[in-house]
């Protein structure tokens, strides 16, 4: 009965055979029934037993919110209705072109005279150890969300996700939903980071937090272990064990290829098609996620509706190419709103416009490209997704409403055809403008005329408008200038931290402490950063509160301190380093200044120089033999000097009573303690500290940051003094009897400037800042002084570390190795 | 923009991962060290590691967004084209590498001998 077509009204039917019963397959029948109900008699194989159903809505299945029935496209009565053959739980074993005949399991054959190849792809499974025992499972079809379910059963089972994309995290929820402890492992730093950069990443993070998913970023998966055949648990790289009831791969997709393969069909990642999905056979199709289209195979629905639409076209005489889709994502996770489209990362010729409301948790970025919308990525509030992704993908130029498109569509359109400031004219009185604190256009324009306000910070003091997140600022100012025309004039007040935020220093250090924000993607979506990933001048400042606030919690972000802060040594002007080893109190022995000199001729240091702090500085030394000569200094017993940090530099001593005839108190051996109790500390400027015998002042230490004069009844403790760009003698902070008092005292001073400093402003700067008598008050009453000796004697415990050992140990070596040799011998 | 041009290779230096997140690296050439960037946002960039302004070592500064500050003098040089931004543009440039990323490998524009 070969090659004969059926008649039905006189016509021949053409006989199409669809393998793959999925999303691709039966959409691109419906698409080719909905052109041409009559054309053809269809046949579809589906290697699941069961009709129809949309995989997308399988997250909300294994979450509970949705039952398989639910989720159901096309049941039975379709398939009958439509006159389909349905071999359900058949899987086609081949595909014969020569003979246009398909084989199936069971030894059914059934001919064809177009072939739509619609067979999806494979989860991808790590070849790990332990991958084949039982509860590993994909998150692919039905029978893994049973087996999920199942694994659920049990009361506090533990569950863990490798794979911290979009299908991972829902599995993650779902599990989490149905009472498991669930864990994503990623080996990524950022989760989604495909589709969200790290400032949403980060929200992501905390809100699965909240939802019971945790989350352990930067994991590399090194075994899964078992017991009785049985999963148990997953060994991380680190040695860290996470375990676990079920373990879910959802590391990706691989397009299935085999069944075109062995059919002689040309197949890359995918079965390669051209623009009208045609693959290299031309009775055969592809589409959907088996398929390769100009080198992309994807996996998202959007694409695969792109190309049935495109298919059924073509096989129904019409027109149809298919050019490519343009990318959305949406995260299906209840209660957290995630949306990403196009590019994020920016570029050449690209502008990034960045909100946060940190009331809401929200967080969006657009990228714009030549006045277009090129990417979006919107967390916590993503109504608006779909129309920057219209916007987007219809390359319309939005520079005429660039300054309220962040705002949404209902904004920017209510808006639209006024420029902002008549657009602020034309709002009524009762027109709020500050959500935060409820206050209204009316009562602005009431305090401006009646009370004769002229700045934004006055504005602010007496209506509250804009004192909150700051994010009406635009609003506030434009409704100022309108009310006073010429008299305006722009913002003034606290000096911004940079250009990436309006809040200054102090607003930032008090709020990081007071909402106990411990991380710096924390920081700036609190504070309403306006950009991803901040600035070289905010970054540092940022890493150095937290550092302070949290110095137990907070890991020190590396990436961003500056480059002598990041590799312990000072880089010079023609890129090498200089290294100056710690002196304590400025002593050092004939055993010291051998090794010293042994270090300059073993690594050919060019210059040995005394510096003004009683140390000796090595200068020249290349940046890969810093670990080395830092190893050979170490076994000689010395550690970093930090004459490269925003912390405690030198301590300069006299020899005070030990020696000299004037001397009154150790003044060496109150040097060397201070030293030694507070090295490694980090401050927002450098400190200098020194401490003289007698008031003829040896040490010089009346212009250091922190100086001490020896006296015959007891020591004063000096403060501010500098002596570089300004010259500046100290001030007398306190005095007091005791060796001990004078410690505490020091350590106290320096807790109180590390806790009010501004980043990069030295203690002189701070002390006319906020006043010498309220920095006596705080260290002349006890508990005050005591209270922030504790806080600086925990600090210690943390950072009173030598850098130089743990470089050597090997940490971050990356550092200081190229990445590669290869083109060192290649002209390139 | 100043991209070399006059290549006819790619030569594969290493994965994306091998750079911190907001960090870089050196490759030494015989022409001098280039620096390979990652930032925030996973995105690889490379340029001849010399600032325009006084030759400061770019990969050893911090990289922002889709820029790096030279550890010298803060020079901020934008990592797609190479040139100074802000109060320095104009000021000259720094050669750009051309780059390819393919399955988490970085491969850098490069000249071989002929064979």
């Amino acid at each position: 009965m070969k090659d004969v077509g059926m008649r039905d009204g006189g016509v021949t039917k053409q006989r199409l055979v669809v393998v793959g019963n999925g999303m691709a397959g039966c959409r691109a029948v419906e698409e080719i029934l909905k052109r041409a109900p009559n054309r053809y008699e269809i046949a579809i194989f589906g290697a699941e037993p069961r009709v129809n159903y949309n995989r997308i809505m399988l997250s909300p299945v294994l979450a509970g919110e949705k039952t398989f029935d639910d989720i159901v496209i096309n049941d039975e009565a379709w398939y009958s209705g439509n006159g389909i053959t349905l071999h359900a739980g058949r899987a086609v074993t081949a595909v014969d072109p020569a003979a246009k005949v398909v084989r199936a399991e069971g030894g059914l054959e059934v001919p064809y005279d177009v072939l739509i190849l619609a067979n999806g792809s494979d989860p991808v499974r790590l070849p790990l150890p332990g991958a084949d025992l039982k509860g590993v499972v994909t998150f692919r079809d039905l029978d893994d969300v049973d087996a999920m379910v199942a694994a659920a059963e049990k009361d506090g089972g533990k569950a863990v996700v490798i794979g911290g994309g979009l299908l991972g995290l829902e599995a993650a929820y779902g599990l989490a939903k149905r009472g498991m402890d669930a864990t994503v492992v990623h080996l990524m730093e950022v989760l989604m980071e495909r589709q969200l950069d790290e400032s949403a990443g980060y929200l992501l993070t905390e809100a699965l937090k909240q939802k019971g998913v945790q989350t352990v970023l930067g994991a590399h998966s090194e075994e899964i272990l078992g017991e009785d055949g049985k999963v148990c648990g997953l060994r991380l790289k680190d040695g860290r064990v996470l375990p676990c009831d079920i373990l879910v791969m959802a590391v990706g997709i691989r397009p299935n290829g085999a069944l075109a393969r062995t059919a002689g069909l040309q197949v890359n990642r995918g079965v390669v098609v051209d623009d009208q999905m045609r693959t290299s056979d031309p009775s055969i199709f592809a589409v959907g996620e088996c398929a390769e289209h100009r080198g992309i195979a994807y996996g998202l629905v959007a694409p695969i509706w792109d190309m049935c639409r495109t298919l059924a076209e073509v096989l129904t005489d019409g027109e149809g190419a298919y050019q490519g889709s343009v990318l959305s994502t949406r995260l299906k996770v209840s209660g957290v709103d995630v949306f990403s489209a196009g590019r994020f990362s920016g570029g050449e010729g690209c502008e990034d416009i960045v909100f946060r409301d940190a009331g809401r948790g929200v967080y969006k970025r657009l990228v714009l490209e030549d006045g277009k919308v090129a990417g979006a990525v919107l967390f916590g509030d993503a109504v608006d997704g779909n129309w920057y992704f219209d916007l987007m993908k219809s390359g319309r130029d939005v520079s005429d409403i660039r300054e309220t498109l962040v705002f949404g569509q209902a904004v920017t359109e209510g808006l639209s055809g006024l420029d902002p400031n008549s657009a602020v004219a034309a709002m009524a009185d009762t027109a709020e403008i500050c959500g935060c604190n409820g206050v209204c256009k009316g009562q602005i324009t009431q305090a401006i005329t009646g009370q004769g306000l002229t700045t934004l910070d006055d504005v602010r003091a007496v209506t509250k408008a804009s004192a909150s997140c700051g994010s009406c600022t635009p609003l506030v100012e434009q409704v100022l200038k309108l009310t006073l025309g010429d008299g305006f004039k722009a913002h003034e007040g606290p000096k911004p931290v940079c250009k990436c935020t309006h809040h200054g220093h102090a607003v930032v250090r008090q709020r990081i402490v007071a909402e106990q924000l411990k991380s710096m993607p924390a920081v700036m979506q609190a504070l309403e950063w306006t950009t991803p990933d901040g600035c070289a001048s905010c970054r540092p400042a940022l890493n150095y509160y937290l550092i302070c606030a949290w110095p137990g919690d907070y890991r020190d972000d590396k990436q961003s301190r500056f480059i002598n802060e990041r590799v312990h040594a000072n880089i010079q002007k023609d890129g090498t380093y200089s290294v100056v080893p710690r002196m304590w109190g400025g002593v050092t022995s004939a055993a010291e200044l051998r090794a010293i000199a042994d270090v300059v001729d073993k690594f050919d240091i060019p210059t040995v120089k005394v510096t003004g702090g009683q140390r000796i500085d090595l200068l020249g030394v290349k940046k890969d033999d810093l670990p080395k000569v830092w190893s050979d200094l170490n076994a000689a017993g010395m550690v970093s000097g930090h004459a490269y940090a925003k912390g405690l530099r030198t301590v300069k001593t006299c020899v005070g009573s030990e020696w000299c005839r004037f001397g009154t108190q150790d003044s060496t051996g109150l040097g060397v303690r201070l030293e030694k109790f507070m090295w490694g500390s980090w401050s927002p400027a450098k400190v200098k500290l020194a401490v003289s015998g007698c008031p003829r002042n040896c040490a010089e230490a009346t212009c250091k940051d922190i100086g001490v004069i020896c006296v015959d009844s007891g020591y004063e403790i000096h403060l501010g003094g500098a002596a570089g760009l300004h010259i500046k003698g100290t001030e007398i902070l306190t005095k007091v009897a005791s060796e001990n008092e004078a410690v505490w005292a020091i350590c106290a001073v320096m807790q109180l400037y590390r806790e009010e400093g501004f980043y990069l402003e030295r203690i002189y700067k701070w002390m006319d800042r906020v006043g010498l008598d309220g920095i006596r008050a705080k260290i002349e009453d006890p508990e005050q002084r005591r209270a922030l000796y504790d806080r600086f004697a925990f600090s210690q415990r943390f950072f009173r570390i030598d850098p130089w050992a743990q470089r050597v140990a090997g940490r971050e070596s990356e550092e200081f190795t190229p990445m590669s040799r290869r083109m060192e011998f290649e002209p390139a | 923009m100043n991209a070399m041009t006059d290549f006819n290779a790619w030569t594969d230096v290493g994965a994306v991962t091998d750079i911190p997140l907001r960090g870089a690296r050196r490759v030494p050439t015989p022409e001098g060290d280039i620096a390979v960037f990652r930032t925030g946002d996973g995105k690889v960039f490379a340029l001849r590691d010399q600032c325009p302004h006084k030759g400061g070592p770019l990969s050893q500064g911090i990289v922002h967004g889709h820029a790096v500050a030279c550890p010298l003098h803060n020079w901020n040089i934008d990592l797609s084209s190479g040139e100074p931004m802000g109060a320095d543009k104009g000021k000259g440039c720094t050669p750009v590498i051309p780059l390819r990323v393919e399955g988490g490998r970085i491969l850098l524009a490069s000249k071989k001998r002929a064979a």
